[in-house]
């Protein structure tokens, strides 16, 4: 394999206190895209401002295609790292245009020269005839994405997203993300994008790193955080799930949903991870529950239902043509394999 | 390792040069502050808080002859006429610039935006001349009565600054919400408005107060004598250390009492705004039939405050050209050393502000704090005493530079770098540690984030800083008349010598000159009401 596009390893940060980084290790892929996602204070900044070179570690290596930018206290200046870094905010100086903002970190000569700017402007997704505005005459979406095209003008081979898309409202987000993707794409710049919304870091990213209090708890593809988490925690976080005590012997368990295929073998007591999605409702059968109450939206449905003779609640995402009502008795099967995790 | 400040760094290792130890860019706290500028934060301080130390140094020295100085009836004369200015003008004041401010940003009442600068105006002229141009025409306008009569409309303007600003900015969504809650209009108004305008108000009150505590020329010349007064008269007479030090020491502890007053009257609102939304623009009130009384009573008080003066100042003017009496070489002469003195104090008050405002900045702690609020308790203090006291001072240890510019500009800077300070405070608030990273990402060194970045952002207020100081600085009286080199006339000094002998041909054209170099401060100021969103 190639030199990794970014090389993390042992990384540990203080601030003079208990670590917010305790010897974490991340390998991105040249022109990779990462998500580094976790709950908020769980140190994903922090990585990726010592990544930016603005945090001088207590320890750890920080390489990018192979030239060692951070070891130890050892710090190479941001300015020479060839790292762009959009903050959340977009951090776009006032007292400049759009064109002024896009073109800051160039040569002087290429400054002048407004055909830089239109290029980088179509690139993300923006009318150049923007180019002259304010960043207090953007929406936010535009200062993000003149941010990114900031960025972008260096052409780094890095590129660090810090939240870039939460301030943003639903609609625009998922348009700015696309356009932000593209432009991406379109240079094969290595990205680390930090989130705390599990759509956002499962859509975006080729490799999603989980992070919990300052360590990595999982670091896999998209699929594979989602539907083989390495831990119960793992698992909650990036999605709806319920955990259902149970005893594994070889492929299958036996759990309060009757028999059940296992994805990996496992023998014991086992907790068993069930998504809303791998419940299939169905005709009153062997395992039947109650229907207590249905959330509707749209495309889909989630179902709240109660076991018949137990007290285990769950929940079940149905298509939204095929909804039960309250007090329905419906029968549940979960047809495709699932997930268990050693009882603790 | 080197404590150096992350913008002035050298310039990084490349990558494939050894990397050595080196400090970066960090969050915005950091607890290394660069010693150098604490220093100079710290010498800065030590100057501003000397010329008080020196007023309670002398009164106290001076022991059993301090109280009998201090019991005459003369100091209770005095002490009573002060109190009665402040008691009697402080709530007119209140009165004319929260109502002003309210018809203005609040109402449907026509002309907005010429009401802002033509109630702001009058800080163009100062008190004195005002009070010269009355006197002139109206003898009568003397004593207590002309002295609150001056200084009222003088004055105003103070509360009408803060209170318009606050109102402009009040979010009616908070007023809206009190009125779901069950409030009626009045007492949305009460229970929701006046809690955040208390800080604005009593702030210009205290303003206020402080300036009539510090005001010289229109009492002089309405023939009202207090503290302050009294004290340039002692000087006048032949100057007695004990005598002018005790009564300045009375006026420190008025000051003091003034400031403290304020604290628990000010109140505990903050004024946050919860969540992104965008701020409601105010509903304006509507006047309906009164909106011809209304305008009425701005037309009378901008009348009052401002065309009158203006008016008998032009027609003295007018006077004085046809009559020959204007005299240009002295009028040159005083314009040229005023400028030259308010550039010079500009730049000083802007210089000394610097080392505290930027420790702020990098490195918020509570030493930079007591740093940077230290300047302001020396300046809350009339120009009276900081003067006697530098007096007192180069008399004893530095005899060479009394009567030179360098400790006129030295009072100048004391008195009125709290300007300076805000100046630069709010210009490197516009640049955060954010852009500061954003620039380094993009590659750019800390000296070039320092003039690509940090400077176009912060100049603008630094420039205004400057005005402000150069604008006090230009039509300091008090002060002046104390500490002006020898031979050396400035407009206002000219001017008072002029009209104090009632030769108000001659002292016309230097009143003029002054509210001419004064009139930006109105474009200057009235933009601190709409900057407030």
């Amino acid at each position: 394999m190639s030199a990794a596009g970014i090389s993390v390893t042992g990384l540990t940060v203080g601030y003079g206190g208990p670590p917010v980084l305790d010897q974490v290790d991340l390998q991105v892929r040249a022109g990779g895209i990462t998500a580094v996602l976790g709950p908020s204070g769980s140190g994903k900044t922090t990585l990726l401002r010592a990544i930016a070179g603005f945090i001088r570690p207590d320890h750890g290596r920080i390489e990018v295609r192979g030239q060692v930018l951070t070891d130890g206290p050892t710090l190479v200046a941001p300015e020479r790292r060839g790292i762009g870094y959009v903050r959340q905010d977009g951090a776009l100086f006032p007292h400049l245009d759009v064109a002024g903002n896009i073109t800051f970190g160039l040569p002087r000569a290429e400054r002048r020269r407004a055909a830089q700017v239109e290029p980088l402007l179509e690139l993300v997704g923006l009318s150049p005839s923007l180019a002259r505005r304010r960043p207090d005459e953007l929406s936010g979406g535009q200062q993000q994405r003149v941010a990114l095209a900031r960025a972008l003008a260096r052409e780094p081979s890095v590129v660090l997203l810090d939240e870039p898309f939460s301030s943003l409202d639903t609609a625009l987000r998922a348009a700015t993300r696309e356009a932000t993707r593209a432009a991406l794409a379109a240079r094969g710049a290595t990205t680390v994008l930090v989130t705390h919304d599990q759509a956002e870091a499962l859509s975006f990213a080729d490799q999603v790193a989980v992070m919990f209090d300052g360590r990595f708890a999982q670091i896999d593809s998209p699929a594979g955080v989602y539907g083989a988490p390495a831990t119960p925690e793992v698992g909650r976080f990036l999605g709806d799930a319920m955990l259902l005590s149970g005893q594994a012997v070889g492929r299958t368990v036996s759990c309060c949903l009757g028999r059940l295929d296992l994805a990996e073998p496992a023998t014991g007591d086992v907790l068993v991870m069930v998504r809303p999605e791998q419940l299939v409702l169905g005709e009153p059968s062997d395992t039947t529950a109650s229907v207590s109450s249905v959330t509707y939206q749209g495309a889909d449905a989630m179902v709240r239902l109660e076991l018949v003779g137990q007290t285990t609640r769950l929940v079940a995402r149905v298509p939204g043509d095929r909804v039960p009502h309250p007090g329905d008795k419906v029968g549940i099967a979960v047809p495709a394999p699932v997930r268990s995790f050693p009882q603790r | 390792m080197p404590a150096s400040s992350d913008l002035r760094e050298s310039p990084a290792a490349a990558y494939d040069e050894p990397v050595t130890p080196r400090p970066v860019a960090r969050a915005r706290r950091s607890t290394r502050m660069p010693w150098i500028v604490v220093a100079a934060a710290v010498l800065v301080a030590a100057v501003m808080v000397l010329p008080v130390l020196v007023v309670v140094g002398q009164a106290s020295a001076s022991g059993d002859e301090a109280s009998r100085l201090l019991l005459r009836p003369r100091t209770a004369e005095l002490l009573g006429n002060t109190m009665l200015l402040v008691l009697l003008t402080v709530p007119i004041t209140l009165l004319l610039g929260c109502g002003a401010a309210w018809l203005v940003e609040r109402t449907t009442l026509p002309g907005a935006g010429a009401w802002r600068t033509l109630l702001l105006a009058p800080l163009a002229i100062p008190a004195f001349v005002s009070s010269y141009a009355w006197t002139s025409v109206l003898p009568a306008v003397q004593g207590l009565g002309g002295a609150v009569f001056i200084t009222a409309l003088a004055y105003y303007p103070f509360v009408f600054l803060p209170a318009a600003a606050l109102l402009r900015a009040l979010d009616q969504g908070h007023l809206d919400a009190a009125r779901s809650l069950g409030s009626s209009g009045l007492g949305a108004v009460l229970r929701v408005a006046m809690p955040q305008l208390r800080p604005a108000i009593t702030g210009g009150a205290l303003l206020v107060a402080l300036h009539l505590l510090a005001e010289f020329g229109v009492l002089q010349m309405m023939r009202f004598p207090t503290f302050t007064t009294a004290i340039l008269q002692q000087f006048a007479v032949g100057f007695s250390n004990a005598a002018g030090s005790l009564l300045a020491a009375v006026l420190v502890v008025l000051c003091v009492g003034l400031l403290a007053l304020e604290v628990p009257l000010r109140g505990r609102a903050r004024i946050a705004r919860m969540g992104a939304g965008a701020r409601q623009r105010p509903v304006a009130y509507r006047l309906g039939a009164w909106t011809i009384p209304a305008s009425a009573a701005l037309v009378a008080l901008v009348g009052v405050a401002l065309v009158v003066p203006l008016v008998l100042v032009l027609r003295w003017l007018v006077l004085a050209m046809t009559s020959g009496a204007v005299v240009v070489g002295p009028l040159l002469a005083a314009a040229g050393s005023t400028v030259g003195l308010a550039v010079l104090a500009g730049l000083a008050a802007s210089v000394a502000a610097l080392p505290a405002a930027w420790l702020l900045y990098r490195y918020p702690s509570r030493l930079a704090t007591a740093l940077e609020r230290v300047t302001y308790v020396a300046s809350a203090l009339p120009g009276v005493v900081i003067g006697l006291a530098l007096v007192t001072l180069a008399v004893q240890w530095a005899r060479p530079v009394y009567q030179t510019a360098a400790l006129a500009v030295l009072a100048y800077t004391v008195l009125f770098m709290p300007r300076a300070m805000v100046a630069w405070r709010s210009g490197l608030a516009a640049a955060p540690p954010e852009l500061l990273e954003a620039s380094r990402s993009l590659g750019l060194s800390g000296l070039g984030t320092l003039i690509r970045v940090v400077l176009p952002l912060v100049l603008p207020s630094a420039l205004t800083g400057f005005v402000l100081v150069f604008l006090a600085t230009s039509t300091e009286l008090t002060a002046t008349l104390l500490l002006a080199p020898t031979g050396t006339e400035t407009l206002a000094t000219a001017f008072w010598s002029a009209s104090d002998e009632l030769d108000y041909v001659a002292s016309a054209p230097y009143a003029a000159a002054m509210i001419a170099l004064s009139a930006p401060l109105t474009i200057l100021l009235r933009r601190q009401i709409l900057d407030q969103r």
